[in-house]
């Protein structure tokens, strides 16, 4: 692949960009418009920062209702339209163009209705991911999926990508946690999809929507599910000295009955990265590491850790620690939540996000060291072992083109071989721009047509995030 | 009379569906055939069976995942992952003291149906245990959705689409589906003689606990016993299950004095509860399935007044099973209380003179209903495939 491809710009849109936002500007205050350059550089990117493209404007609706009349004006004028949370988005699922108008749900962050009896709290699509468990917390309650990125990533965003986390090997993704969500189509039309009951009548339209990447229409409302508070909750730090026995460990014990809430996965080089960033106490003599964290009552953790300790010793652990104090849990997350921005000091690196099934693991490391390598380039593995979702940071210096084309290279190949292995494309990341031309590595052209054919039930010429998750074809400029 | 197909291959369900469009014939599609009694009726010529398509292909326990034709026999596969101390999360529901038909349930019809029990709270759906799908799409082509991982968010969430959607979307042919770890250990703490509202209210408090309920229930007077009874149940392992009962029950001490049931009596209480079996009887009754908020579901059924001849609560109030007399007075009625409770109904058991006289399932919104027939065009649009079966055009 190498250097993704931007479709063609619509040249009439470009030429009427004064009379659009002259009519943006009379359905919105000027507080809740950008049209000006500089602010419009704020939204040229996410976090796919190696490719930008100023919008033609930036809507800021501050509800549904607004919302609804940008994109019915948009429909009309036949723009397109690109939805935006945080602009967190790793796959490029934010990067806009000059022929389209981003919508951003940032002035959309309040929480509606905290529902404890029911458990569950309605909330605008804007609101950040870590507000929601921390409205709650003193109630006892948290909302489950915790993408590293939880400061600042919105519910809108993680419904448009399904978003995971750590701990959603027992709590499950975005997915299993909504309720219902509040959806604008591009004909201004606002849908109750779902709702308080914990089944939705009717086809599964809300399954449908989470992780459709914007592209049915823009997410203004979610319900979510709130889940109590563990009791307590321990990580336990295991080293290995190699790869096989790290991985068979998380096999066996999964296999001996027990879900932990969390199995983290880190190599010796994200190991290095992380502790030098966050001083976690991590064992730097190791080739592998394992976050495992337990959940519950004193008597519980204690129980649990002893199982899975003695499963960890049948498996050569080399080091293992338990935390002693919420301090000491606290630091080892902090080194493996911010691996991304530590390995962003180090070096530039794009994550990748296939996952496979879990006993392929040892394999996939293997071959993703492998092809790294022979592109010359660096690898660091920082993973959710549990469910196998994979996350190789390939490391590269951004101002050098040609290792920025290997790099890409390399991500793509490392992607294709998780297809191979039985796994898919993307666990948690979303396909966005950057996957999207991989797709047909996973899917045939009649499974491609069929989504294309669903999401055209929402949205016939294609106008919401368009140039995402399908492949481009002959669209290309 | 009615011809059945039972295709062996995938191939061979191509075909069917293929010829029955290209003669403009519709097919039904069935697994088993033990829930052919929910859904709007239809009298189709020709019946499609997946049964033959049956046998595990892949299961891997390390990994907790399993994946087998749509026709294979819950039974089996519950069988073969019990050897592995696994289990189904979702606890499908079964059909048996409902519908009667005597036929084996299989693995496509639990997917077709989303009908998961008890442990829904705690576990999810059956649409959340399900990773991957094969079906044959009423245009005759093959369609993978999802896969075999447990994280995958790559493309349009077609396998949850699927789930729930009756065989109106396609036949089904595979399914992969995620696993749990069987609970060494089961206990059912059990209030008796509760009123509704304050069993709800037990409920919530045990379900806001910390403590991991996988079960929440209110069984009504006359129900086993003539008082009404409130079921808590926690699962583990079994230090854990004796260390959360206990303080479970030092939290629900003020709801009242407790009985705690553990091993096959806990079980088989709970698999009464899972197959509506407290109110299936009298068969002339209609069943209905009622999904609300839980902290309505008292007000819910006492507005029902004499229209509800009897009901009981699963998901701590989320879930009511409803009796009914088989009429278009009462349907009227539930779908009143319901549409003002911010609930929905699915008609699950009635005559098939009530079944086409009124909506099974919820009737959804214009707009949903405009985008359900959209969709259900995008699979198939000749309508071969359980045409009508869920709403009309769909």
């Amino acid at each position: 692949m190498s250097h993704i491809a931007f479709p063609r710009l619509d040249e009439t849109i470009l030429a009427r960009r004064a009379e659009i936002v002259a009519r943006l500007a009379a359905i919105l205050p000027p507080e809740c418009l950008i049209a000006d350059e500089s602010g419009r550089r704020a939204f040229e990117t996410d976090a796919l920062t190696a490719y930008r493209r100023l919008p033609l404007a930036v809507a800021l609706p501050r509800s549904t209702e607004e919302v609804a009349r940008v994109l019915r004006l948009c429909r009309d004028e036949k723009v397109n339209v690109v939805p935006r949370g945080a602009g967190t988005s790793l796959s490029g699922g934010a990067i806009p163009q000059e022929d389209a108008v981003v919508v951003a749900l940032t002035k959309m962050s309040r929480i509606l209705e905290v529902n404890l009896r029911d458990r569950y709290a309605r909330v605008e699509a804007g609101v950040t991911n870590l507000a929601i468990s921390e409205a709650v917390q003193p109630e006892g309650f948290f909302y489950a999926p915790d993408p590293s990125s939880q400061l600042a990533c919105t519910i809108g965003g993680n419904i448009g990508m399904n978003s995971g986390g750590a701990h959603c090997l027992k709590y499950g993704v975005t997915t299993n946690n909504l309720l219902g969500v509040k959806l604008v189509t591009l004909d201004g039309e606002i849908l109750d999809i779902g709702g308080e009951a914990m089944d939705a009548p009717g086809y599964d339209l809300l399954g449908l929507v989470c992780g459709s990447e914007g592209q049915l229409g823009i997410v203004t409302e979610a319900i979510v599910r709130l889940i109590p508070l563990p009791e307590g909750a321990r990580p336990v730090l295991f080293g290995f000295d190699s790869v096989e026995d790290a991985s068979q460990c998380v096999a066996a014990i999964i296999g001996a009955g027990i879900v932990p809430v969390a199995m983290e996965y880190m190599d010796k080089l994200a190991i290095r990265i992380c502790e030098d960033f966050a001083h976690a106490g991590y064992p730097l003599d190791v080739e592998a590491m394992l976050i495992i964290e337990v959940e519950g009552s004193e008597a519980e953790m204690s129980a649990m850790l002893a199982r899975i300790g003695a499963i960890a010793k049948a498996h050569n652990v080399k080091t293992a620690r338990e935390s002693m104090s919420a301090m000491e849990s606290a630091q080892i997350w902090k080194g493996r939540k911010s691996a991304f921005g530590a390995t962003g000091r180090v070096a530039d690196y794009i994550c990748m996000d296939g996952t496979v099934p879990t006993g392929k693991l040892p394999e996939a490391l293997m071959r993703t060291g492998e092809i790294c390598a022979s592109f010359g380039l660096r690898v660091a593995n920082v993973f959710h072992a549990g469910d196998g979702n994979m996350h190789p940071l390939i490391l590269y210096n951004i101002n050098d083109e040609q290792e920025r084309n290997k790099a890409e290279e390399a991500g793509a190949a490392v992607l294709e071989m998780c297809v191979e292995l039985g796994g898919c494309l993307t666990g948690e990341h979303g396909v966005g721009i950057e996957k999207r031309e991989l797709m047909p590595r996973q899917f045939t052209d009649l499974e491609l047509a069929q989504q294309k054919r669903v999401r055209a039930a929402f949205d016939p010429d294609g106008r919401l995030n368009p140039a995402k998750v399908f492949p481009l074809g002959e669209r290309a400029a | 009379m009615t011809e059945t197909l039972k295709p062996e291959r995938e191939a061979e369900v191509v075909e069917a569906v293929l010829a029955a469009r290209l003669a403009g014939t519709k097919l039904d599609i069935v697994g088993g055939g033990t829930k052919t009694g929910l859904g709007r009726p239809r009298s189709e010529s020709r019946r499609l069976s997946s049964a033959a398509l049956s046998g595990i292909a892949f299961y891997a326990p390390a990994e907790m995942t399993l994946s087998a034709g749509a026709g294979t026999p819950l039974a089996a596969i519950e069988a073969a992952i019990a050897e592995h101390g696994q289990m189904l999360p979702f606890e499908p529901m079964g059909a048996r003291a409902l519908w009667r038909t005597g036929a084996e349930p299989t693995l496509g019809g639990m997917v077709a149906t989303n009908l998961a029990g008890p442990r829904r709270p705690s576990a999810g759906a059956v649409r959340d245990g399900v990773l991957g799908l094969k079906l044959i799409n009423g245009l005759g082509q093959a369609i993978r959705c999802g896969g075999r991982v447990m994280k995958n968010v790559t493309g349009l969430d077609l396998a949850k689409l699927n789930c729930g959607a009756h065989g109106t979307l396609g036949v089904l042919t595979e399914a992969t589906i995620k696993l749990a770890p069987k609970p060494e250990a089961e206990a059912t703490l059990i209030v008796s003689g509760l009123a509704e509202p304050r069993a709800v209210e037990l409920m919530t408090r045990g379900l806001s606990s910390p403590f991991g309920l996988t079960g929440a229930a209110w069984l009504a007077p006359r129900m086993g016993r003539d008082v009404s009874r409130t079921l808590l149940r926690i699962e583990g392992f079994g230090e854990s299950v004796d260390d959360r009962a206990g303080r479970l029950a030092a939290l629900i001490a003020v709801f009242g004095e407790f009985v705690r049931v553990t091993g096959e009596e806990s079980a088989a209480l709970w698999r009464s509860v899972r197959d509506a079996e407290f109110i299936a009887e009298p068969r002339e009754r209609a069943v209905w399935r009622v999904s609300i908020a839980p902290s309505r579901a008292a007000g819910f059924a006492a507005g029902l007044g004499d229209t509800a001849l009897a009901h009981f609560l699963d998901w701590g109030g989320g879930l009511i099973w409803v009796a009914t007399e088989a009429s278009e007075a009462a349907a009227a009625a539930i779908r009143h209380a319901v549409a003002a409770a911010r609930g929905h109904a699915t008609l699950m058991r009635a005559p098939e003179t009530l079944r086409a006289a009124v909506e099974v399932f919820e009737p959804p919104s214009a707009a949903a209903m405009r985008l359900s027939r959209a969709i259900k065009q995008s699979f198939d649009p000749d309508g071969v495939l359980n045409f009508g079966r869920m709403y009309d055009g769909v």
